[in-house]
């Protein structure tokens, strides 16, 4: 028998049952449909985390004390200004630097208060990172050099204090210390879980006044180039390692930040696929069920054809096709499905959702493979049938 | 000039729950091209057995079968389906046609098998189906047609493919008397015409006794074998 025609036959054998035949199909559409989504959802939520990283800046590096490993507490900082001289003249460059002291505090303004990240930081802060001021500017050298009581809000803290009206030139208190409003950053939005608009920055030495400490929690650099960032790293670290023998330090770059995330939700994404794959699984199953009712539905059928002159190959293939050409057309309607539900969950709402070719291409590969698998059984039961029994079932 | 069945002490034995069920006990007989013959029995008496062995569905466990020369014993499940489509021409009780599918597409089903293409196939179909007298209903379906149309469909099907013989299993069975009559006549007519041998297996007596030649069976064996005058192709002119 020709192929052509063994598509001809199972495709009709598929519209004499529509109602059957739309229902295993769903099973199939849905799995398609799971993979294809849950794929989006996984990759556009890494992408999204990936630009945010990349977003905070290029070659960036982070030097922090102890060991960045996902099973050791935090280590509380030895670094201070000392330190601070010594990485600056190691990096060559005061505007390739930038320090943080962080403290959670409240920030009054009138009746207003916000809960707010205060950092205390240098000048160069917007050197390093990418951060926009939107109105009146940022914090001078001048500034920290002398200990200034002035302030650079973020977007949602201005907001909480002063609502539409300008914050630049107000007045706000900190831990019960009065500063000035000198700048308020453009909105950020979140960024890895981070809410970047409730941040105030004020100078590193005010914060360290405020605070009652000589601390700095961490140095960011920021390599002139990619090539030049790892010896950088170990240059500093080396430094900072002879002034603190007893400390460890890490130099984490921006690569290995994204590395490291990448990995994790790569993984997330590889187990989201991997769920709704059993979904996909689940319907190659109702496939065969649905194969074998059909087959033994049909047994006459098979009977008649056999006593015409079909070889039990010429069968078997009619019944694989029949399984293939279901779970491939349930595969496609799946994958229109998950692309569709991809693009209005990526329009309608916060969740990031991008789709992928190779998920698609998966989706499909795998429904027509198990189209293949879970229909070779009721197929081979089909050819092997003995046309006198066959033709004896009424 | 080659039998279209030769049978030498066929036997058959079936495996019923761990017993063995002797369905046909040595039976010798041989079909001529052309031939007209009823095989008549009770049931249980081994007819539909032979019927199957005929007809190339089933092997016998003993003795020698050959159709059209070709003896079964040594073809596997594919080559039978290959001498079958070659030299077998089925007509079933209950018609067994493809429901959902046109008069046309029925009859060509066995030239798909033979991987004739559509436009061959379709054109072969209408000859056959016109020879039997349903030109006029080719895109009928099966439940558009009355049973005595279906049963010439199937005739028409069983036609197609230029058999040697041509096997009715009670093709009247499921017919009324003048469909019956009609389908009996039908079959005759191919029968004197194309030359094709008509195997008949029935038990209604009227039917049997229009054959040239009745084989009775009974308990697995041919009880008698009994032919009307010698075939000869002046007879055949004959007959009324």
């Amino acid at each position: 028998m020709r192929l052509a025609e063994a598509w001809r036959v199972a495709s009709a054998a598929l519209r004499a049952n529509r109602l059957r035949s739309g229902l295993t199909m769903l099973g199939m559409i849905i799995g398609v449909a799971a993979v294809v989504v849950l794929v989006a959802l996984g990759t556009g939520t890494k992408n999204e985390v990936e630009s945010q990283v990349e977003g905070l800046g290029a070659n960036l590096m982070f030097v922090v004390p102890g060991k960045v490993d996902f099973n050791s507490a935090p280590t509380a900082s030895p670094l201070d200004n000392t330190d601070l001289n010594d990485v600056v003249r190691v990096v060559g460059d005061r505007d390739r630097v930038a320090v943080t002291l962080t403290s959670g505090e409240t920030v009054r303004a009138g009746r207003n208060s916000a809960f707010t990240t205060v950092l205390g930081v240098m000048e160069t802060t917007p050197k390093v990172f990418v951060r926009t001021v939107a109105a009146g500017s940022y914090l001078t050298r001048a500034d920290v050099d002398t200990g200034r009581r002035v302030a650079v809000l973020g977007d949602g803290v201005a907001r909480k204090l002063f609502g539409e009206r300008s914050a630049v030139g107000q007045q706000i208190s900190i831990a019960g210390v009065r500063f000035r409003v000198v700048g308020v950053f453009a909105p950020l939005g979140q960024s890895l879980g981070v809410d970047r608009d409730s941040e105030v920055h004020i100078p590193i030495s005010t914060a360290q006044r405020l605070f009652a400490t000589n601390r700095i929690d961490a140095f960011a650099i920021k390599a002139p180039d990619n090539d030049t960032i790892g010896t950088l790293g170990d240059r500093v670290v080396a430094e900072l390692h002879k002034r603190h023998p007893d400390t460890e330090f890490s130099a984490v770059t921006q690569d290995q930040i994204l590395g490291v995330l990448g990995d994790i939700l790569g993984v997330l994404t590889t187990v989201l696929a991997a769920i709704a794959g059993i979904s996909l699984l689940v319907g190659g199953v109702g496939v065969s069920n649905i194969m074998l009712v059909s087959v033994r539905e049909r047994t006459k059928e098979i009977g008649l054809r056999k006593a015409v002159g079909a070889k039990p190959r010429d069968i078997g293939i009619q019944f694989l096709l029949e399984a293939v050409l279901l779970t491939t057309i349930g595969g496609i309607l799946g994958a229109v499905l998950g692309v569709t539900a991809s693009l209005v969950t990526a329009a309608l709402s916060p969740v990031p959702a991008t789709v992928t070719w190779w998920s698609l291409a998966l989706a499909f590969g795998v429904s027509a493979g198990v189209g293949i698998i879970f229909g070779v059984v009721p197929a081979q039961r089909a050819g092997k049938l003995d046309p006198v029994v066959a033709l004896r079932t009424e | 000039m080659t039998p279209a069945i030769e049978a030498i002490d066929v036997r058959r034995a079936y495996q019923l729950e761990g017993l063995e069920v002797q369905a046909l006990r040595g039976v010798s007989f041989t079909i001529e091209p052309g031939a007209h013959v009823a095989v008549v029995g009770p049931s249980g008496s081994g007819k539909s057995t032979l019927m199957h062995l005929i007809g190339g569905l089933d092997r016998p466990t003993g003795g020698r079968l050959l159709i059209d020369g070709r003896d079964v014993a040594g073809l596997g499940p594919a080559e039978l389906a290959t001498l079958r489509n070659e030299t077998i021409g089925f007509v079933f009780q209950s018609f067994h046609l493809l429901a959902r599918t046109s008069a046309v597409d029925n009859v060509a089903l066995p030239l798909v098998y033979r991987g004739l293409g559509a436009k061959a196939r379709r054109e072969k179909a209408r000859a056959v189906l016109e020879r039997v007298g349903l030109g006029h209903r080719l895109d009928h379906r099966p439940n558009q047609l009355s049973g005595g149309e279906q049963q010439r469909v199937a005739i028409a099907r069983a036609l197609v493919t230029d058999p040697a013989v041509l096997l009715a299993d009670e093709p009247t069975g499921n017919l009324d008397t003048a469909n019956g009559q009609a389908v009996l006549e039908l079959l005759e007519q191919l029968n004197r015409e194309a030359g094709v041998a008509l195997v008949m297996v029935t038990h209604d007596r009227e039917v049997a006794a229009r054959a040239r030649r009745r084989i009775h069976m009974r308990d697995g064996v041919i009880e008698q074998d009994e032919s009307d005058a010698p075939e000869t192709g002046d007879e055949i002119w004959e007959r009324p």
